[in-house]
Parts: structure tokens; sequence; C-alpha cells
């Protein structure tokens, strides 16, 4: 079975900022990132959407211990945000000091764009993630 | 179905580096279990090894088959387990099946790991492989980092200060601690308090060095027997009475639950019910707190109390030996350590002590029933077994 929306094409997309999801035809829910099944209903009915990218904190760290090879990333800070469409998107969040940041941050707003990990020699090639920033 | 019981169990000293490799690790543990069972590696039927990294720690794949050569238990089926930190308990949950079928009348079940070679930048890296590669792992995300935004979510849900919440955490590394140093297979047998906790180094907010289980080396095994055998075989045989296995996705797929882990609850659910039992029935247990945040929220899955209450359970000594429920007499990941593919045995190991009353300084007395809880990942798998005293 193809997939509706692979991990090619949505990872493309978000390197030009721009957040593809699936919109199931039986259900509605949304599924972001793409799966082959739709995460609520699991049909395979599904058509891709386009995403605002805007949500809220639900929870975050930072990150003071790393994986070898993301060394000069740290300290960095993880976010777990709900899109305003529903699910939850894992990304990073910039533009808040990550030696400062409190629960104070979770419930704020926040827009998305993108940084790209190169890749390492254990992974399968360069892979865009979420990052995002506090709303103006 | 036909009943199944632990007939031996072993374990290695976990620690940290060692010079031996996870066959050599495992196979120390082998030979003491089938030993203790009265038997001889040419009874063993089937292996079912649970390992995570030899790849990485070691370049060695398929340990399984030269562990199963190495113990002389020739040309017998050899499957290994990868179920990232609950691989041994998959595969106990396994072996008990082949049993429990008919398939086989003895089994071996087990798990190595030679973590703590790696260091931790690498081991870190590769724990990491236990989340999704695609969509988690380029933000960064470690073990540490899955937990530490559990445990802020945790305080939200259920109201709880950051501060207090904290506290109670770092209760429950000193409760582990207390223990493992009771334990002398524990890798840190040493007792520490709460100023220790809350001044250790920060691994990822708001979880410190320890809040967090150590990269370990060692390896567990235990042999299980179909009734029939383990009468003949030993007059304290451990019946299996429940086991429970369930999987997730990645973490933001599971959002509405979080932060209760849904597998562990079904899984834990499975358990229950095959064996006829409430968590109130359970005397003692064995569960994964691979970080003190992991404890509270294990307790409250599996049914022991409510949710947002088990740090105050914490608080007033709940979960000590002689509490509401004995957790983690071993030392638990925190104190014992986590060879991450020998843990689910190594719980099953302490678990079998206790209900045989061998344990000295840390034994639950009169523990009857008994329970283990393995957690993979970002929950991706999840196996809670169920254990029973036969006499």
């Amino acid at each position: 079975m193809e997939h509706k929306l692979s991990f090619k094409d949505y990872n493309e997309a978000l390197k030009q900022n721009k957040l593809l999801g699936l919109r199931c035809k039986q259900c509605s829910a949304i599924t972001v990132p793409p799966k082959i099944a739709c995460a609520g209903c699991a049909s395979a009915d599904l058509d891709i959407v386009e995403l605002s990218g805007k949500g809220s904190i639900q929870t975050f760290t930072t990150v003071f211990v790393p994986p070898e090879g993301r060394e000069s990333e740290m300290p960095y800070i993880i976010v777990l945000v709900e899109l305003d469409e529903g699910p939850w998107l894992m990304g990073n969040l910039v533009g808040v000091d990550p030696n400062k940041i409190t629960m104070e941050i979770i419930g704020k707003r926040v827009t998305m764009g993108h940084a790209v990990f190169p890749g390492d020699k254990y992974s399968a090639g360069e892979e865009a993630r979420p990052v995002f920033s506090l709303e103006a | 179905m036909r009943k199944v019981a632990v007939v031996g169990v072993g374990m290695t000293k976990f620690s940290g580096k060692q010079d031996k490799t996870c066959v050599e690790l495992f196979a120390e543990a082998a030979m003491d279990a089938i030993n203790e069972a009265n038997l001889k590696p040419k009874d063993i039927q089937a292996l079912f090894l649970g390992n995570v990294l030899g790849d990485f720690s070691e370049g060695q794949g398929q340990p399984q088959a030269f562990a199963a050569d190495y113990i002389g238990a020739f040309n017998i089926p050899a499957n290994k387990y990868e179920g990232a930190c609950a691989s041994a308990s998959a595969a106990v949950r396994d072996a008990f099946m082949w049993v429990a079928s008919g398939f086989c009348d003895i089994v071996l079940a087990g798990g190595t790991e030679t973590a703590a070679k790696m260091g931790t930048p690498l081991a870190t890296r590769t724990f990491a492989m236990g989340s999704d590669s695609r969509y988690e792992y380029p933000a960064g995300i470690t073990f540490p980092a899955v937990f530490a935004m559990l445990t802020h979510l945790y305080a939200k849900k259920y109201d709880v200060p950051l501060e207090k919440l904290k506290h109670q955490m770092a209760l429950v590394s000193v409760n582990s601690h207390y223990y493992g140093a009771r334990n002398p297979k524990a890798h840190f047998q040493k007792e520490i308090t709460v100023d220790d906790v809350l001044s250790s180094f920060m691994v990822c907010q708001p979880l410190q060095l320890y809040d967090c289980c150590p990269f370990s080396d060692g390896g567990s095994a235990v042999v299980l027997a179909c009734e029939e055998k383990a009468r003949k075989l030993t007059d304290k045989p451990v019946y299996v009475a429940g086991v429970g296995q369930a999987s997730a996705g990645n973490l933001m797929s599971q959002k509405d639950y979080l932060p209760r882990l849904r597998p562990r609850e079904l899984s834990a659910e499975q358990a229950y019910r095959m064996a006829g039992l409430t968590p109130r029935d359970i005397d003692v247990i064995e569960l994964h707190d691979c970080f003190s945040i992991a404890t509270l929220i294990a307790l409250e899955c599996l049914g022991f109390f409510e949710y947002g209450k088990s740090g105050e359970a914490v608080e007033k000594g709940e979960t000590k030996i002689g509490g509401k429920i004995a957790v983690n007499p071993s030392g638990g990941l925190k104190a014992k350590g986590h060879p991450i593919g020998a843990t689910g045995t190594a719980q099953v190991y302490e678990i079998v002590k206790q209900l045989r009353g061998e344990c000295g300084d840390r034994q639950v007395e009169g523990a009857k029933i008994g329970m283990t809880d393995t957690l993979g990942g970002d929950a991706g798998t999840i196996v809670n077994l169920i254990l029973k005293r036969g006499w």
C-alpha cells in the first residue's frame, strides 16, 4: 500500500516551514507526524492537510547531558506542543534562555519554524524537526 | 494452558564497566540458574535472551546463539528479544507461553548488557534509539529528557508544586539506595540523602543525577519449567500466575493519557485478570524506576495509588518494606543498576528470592505474591509479570 504522506515528503515540507499532516476521511482526526493509518481510528483513508504550526507548550525540558554528536547544541530545550488542530508535536524551543526556563512556560503560545539535524553515522540521513518560538 | 514455574534464578553482580562480554555475563547467571534448578545445560530446550546494544557495545550481533553454545546447550533454538529496557521481561513472557502451550518443558530466559562499557555519550545516543528516530531524535531527545518532560506534565496535571514533587522524587531515590545498600548484587551499595539528590548535577531539567538510574553491566537468567517437571526439581516452585504486555508509539502519540502510560495500564490489567488478583494482593513489586518520577507514574498506572497521589504515599513510607506495598527491595534500577537487556530477569530474580524468603536484610517478611513491571523506550514496550509461591 502506498503512503499518503511519507517521511520524505513530510520532511521536505518541514524544511520549507510547512507542517503537513493527514486528515482522516472517516473520523476527521488529524495525524501528525504522518502514519500509514489514522492515529484515531486506524483508517487508511486519509487526505494531506497543511497545519498551522501554532499551538501551546504542554511540557519541556532543558538537556544538559547530550547524546554523542549533539554536544555543540547543548544546553537545548525540548518541548511538546499541542497544535491548534489537536495533535502534540515534539520540537525544540528557541528564544528562551535554556538555563532560566521554568514551568511558567507551560501554556504559552508558540509558532513553528524548523532546523535540520544533519544526521550521524547511526541515522538514515538528514531529518528536519520543528523549532518553536514564543508567539509575538 | 499448563502451569509454569520458575525453578532456578541467577544474576551477576550489576556494576560499572566490566572486562567480561555480554555472553560471559549471561553465562555466569545462566549456569547459576541451571544449577539451582538441579538441571544440566542439555536439559534446556530453548533460550530467549534479552539484549539491546551488544552490537554497539561489543560489535556482537545475535549473542543468543553464542550464549546457548557457550553454556553447553548445543543447537537449541535461541531467540533474541529487543524491547529496549523491557527486553528480558518480554523474553520471560514468551518463554512462559512456550512452556504453557506444551511445546517445551524447560526453557531458559534471561538478559545481558554491557551498557557501562560504552561510556555516557555513546550510551545516551544508543539508548535514544529506543525513541522515534525520525520524529523524536532530531530534536535531541534522550531518555532522561522523556522523563523530565513527564515530570513537568505530572506536576501540572496533578497540581503538585514542582518543589514538593522533587522532594517526593528524592525520597524515591533515597529508598532505592537504602535497599541497594543491603543487596550484595547491587551496582551501588551506599545510602544517600535527600540533600545528595537535590544537590547533584542537572541532567535534564528537572531531573538531577540521583533521579536517574546508572548505565550498568550485568547478566541475569531464570529457568522456567512446566508444573510436572517443577515439582520434581524443587520444593519451592514459584508459579507465573499472570503475564501482560502492551506497546505504544512515540511520546506525542500518547498525548491523551500522559503522564499516565496507557500501555502499562493495559499490560497490568492483563496480568491481574489472568492471575485473578488485584493490586491489593501484591506483597512486593520490582518496578521500572529508570527515573525517580517513573516510580510515581508506575505506582499509579499499576493501581497501587490514585493518580497524582503516589508521592504522598512515598512520603508516608507506604512504599517501604512494611508499608502498603514493598517497592524495589532490590534497590531497583536506581541502586541495583540497569544493564537494560538484563533488567527484566533481574526483577524476576529478586521477586523469586523474596518469595522464597532468601533476601536477608531486605526481606519482605511473609511475601507470597510478587509482581514485576518493566518499561522499554517511551513506553514502547511494557511487560508485567505476577509470580506466586507454589508451596
